[in-house]
């Protein structure tokens, strides 16, 4: 396995407020980590700034071992090895489906259209949109907006994958049909990083559970059973309980 | 009313109105191609152009168009530079309008939030591609009714161009009201021949404004 994704000390700061304090990070080739923790830890953050959306005050993020420098004119080759799913899907509105997801293959990779063309109305067929082709962003219901987002990621031939919260804004029936996409992803062998508070999902998919509180790194999990059903700090056991709580009240 | 005067005097309204409809539409091209350049470079806050964009705005929004016309044909001569009478009410039209279509332009590209370009960034994209294949047609779109208010306006503000001698509409109004005193007849002319020019704009411009709205992207 190789290493594609290195994080080396990184700092991040919004004027006095510490968002990121000393992260260290290494991920493989294939492998899927996910991320969790509170809201307000600094896990979206972390995950903006691997593709130079946010500056960052210290450290060093390379992919592919080039450095990740925002604000570089490098920074749009890189970005096209990233790619990055939102919570709010952000599809262009203006744009039907395809041309949404033939826009930055077409224009940023200068491939032929015919062939994004066959590759989109593949990718949609596999994950059952290829009917709302020609429909508009608004349109669709959540959950179809949001696997659109992905097959535009996938479009580009990322490297690695990122998922800030992408269910997160999803009524519930929805949500099960976006993480259904995500895990034949992982299965398929993708690189992914993933902010989510689907706990059972994480536990699904998840090579690496990476906890995350203040700003750091709390706990490091490799066996990802074992962290969920009893991890080592006190903080990660405090969070696991709330969804714990949670689900009980539902039941 | 004399309506043999009327009839009579109808060539020369639609002369006029040829003319301030050809100044017209291309101040108005000029002053579209000045607002999205400006709204550009304030967009991209590009250092020096941003103060003078700025400046521009300020300077052409706070003066009246009498007083560019003026500057334009009267001052410019006097350091060597002549033009026509109608490249003047072009490129004053253009100038005035340009102040105020940048405004329009920007409301529309301020509208537009942060995390599609964030979006558009993420997929490899350049600020530039960003600009002109996912804001700007978003911006635009919202921007569409104070365009064409911008247009309707400055449309009407073609009847100073009688001052610097244009053969507009008010112009020949006044012209021949001067000359042969039927002034209720001319002035019926006028209001008519401005309506003509106007009211299919206005249409035109609350039926697009419906269809942006409908195909609003309501997300």
């Amino acid at each position: 396995m190789s290493e594609l994704l290195k994080v080396k000390n990184l700092h991040k700061e919004f004027g006095k407020n510490v968002v990121l304090k000393d992260i260290n990070l290494s991920v493989e080739k294939g492998e899927v980590v996910v991320i969790i923790g509170p809201s307000g830890c600094g896990k979206s953050t972390f995950l903006r700034c691997l593709n130079g959306l946010e500056e960052i005050q210290g450290g060093v993020i390379t992919v592919d071992g080039l450095p990740v420098e925002s604000g570089k004119k490098e920074i749009t080759k890189l970005r096209q090895k990233i790619g990055m799913v939102f919570q709010s899907y952000e599809l262009f509105p203006h744009l039907s489906v395809i041309d949404n997801l033939i826009l930055a293959p077409t224009k940023v990779q200068k491939r032929k259209k015919e062939e994004v063309i066959r590759e989109a109305t593949e990718l949609l067929d596999r994950v059952g949109l290829l009917d709302k082709k020609d429909y508009f962003p608004r349109q669709l219901s959540g959950g179809q907006k949001q696997r659109v987002a992905i097959v535009r990621a996938l479009l580009m031939h990322p490297e690695i994958l990122l998922f800030d919260e992408v269910t997160a804004a999803l009524d519930p029936e929805m949500v099960h049909e976006v993480l259904e996409t995500m895990l034949k992803l992982a299965k398929s062998g993708s690189t992914m990083l993933i902010v989510t508070h689907e706990m059972s999902f994480a536990e699904a998919v998840a090579d690496r559970i990476l906890f995350f509180d203040n700003g750091e790194i709390v706990e490091e999990a490799e066996d990802v059973k074992g962290f969920f059903k009893e991890p080592k700090t006190e903080r990660a056991k405090k969070f696991l309980r709330t969804f714990e709580y949670d689900s009980a009240l539902y039941i | 009313m004399d309506y043999a005067v009327i009839e009579s005097y109808l060539p020369l309204y639609k002369d006029a109105l040829a003319l301030t409809l050809k100044i017209g539409w291309q101040g108005i091209a000029l002053s579209l191609l000045v607002g999205l350049a400006g709204a550009a470079i304030l967009h991209f806050k590009i250092r020096i152009l941003k103060t003078i964009t700025g400046i521009y705005i300020e300077l052409f929004r706070n003066t009246p168009l009498l007083v560019q016309l003026f500057f334009l044909y009267f001052a410019l001569p006097k350091i060597g530079i002549k033009i026509t009478a109608q490249t003047c009410g072009v490129l004053g039209l253009g100038l005035l309008g340009g102040a105020y279509m940048i405004e329009s332009f920007r409301s529309g590209l301020e509208s537009i939030a942060v995390i599609q370009t964030e979006s558009a960034l993420s997929l490899g994209m350049t600020k530039e591609q960003t600009f002109i294949y996912v804001i700007l047609p978003q911006a635009v779109s919202i921007s569409v009714p104070g365009l064409l208010a911008n247009v309707i306006f400055l449309l009407k503000e073609t009847s100073v161009f009688s001052t610097i001698s244009l053969m507009d509409l008010m112009f020949t109004a006044k012209d021949l009201i001067g000359m042969y005193a039927k002034t209720i007849e001319c002035l019926f002319l006028l209001v008519v021949f401005y309506l003509i020019m106007l009211l299919p704009v206005s249409i035109l411009g609350s039926i697009l404004e419906r269809r942006l709205r409908y195909a609003g992207f309501g997300d």
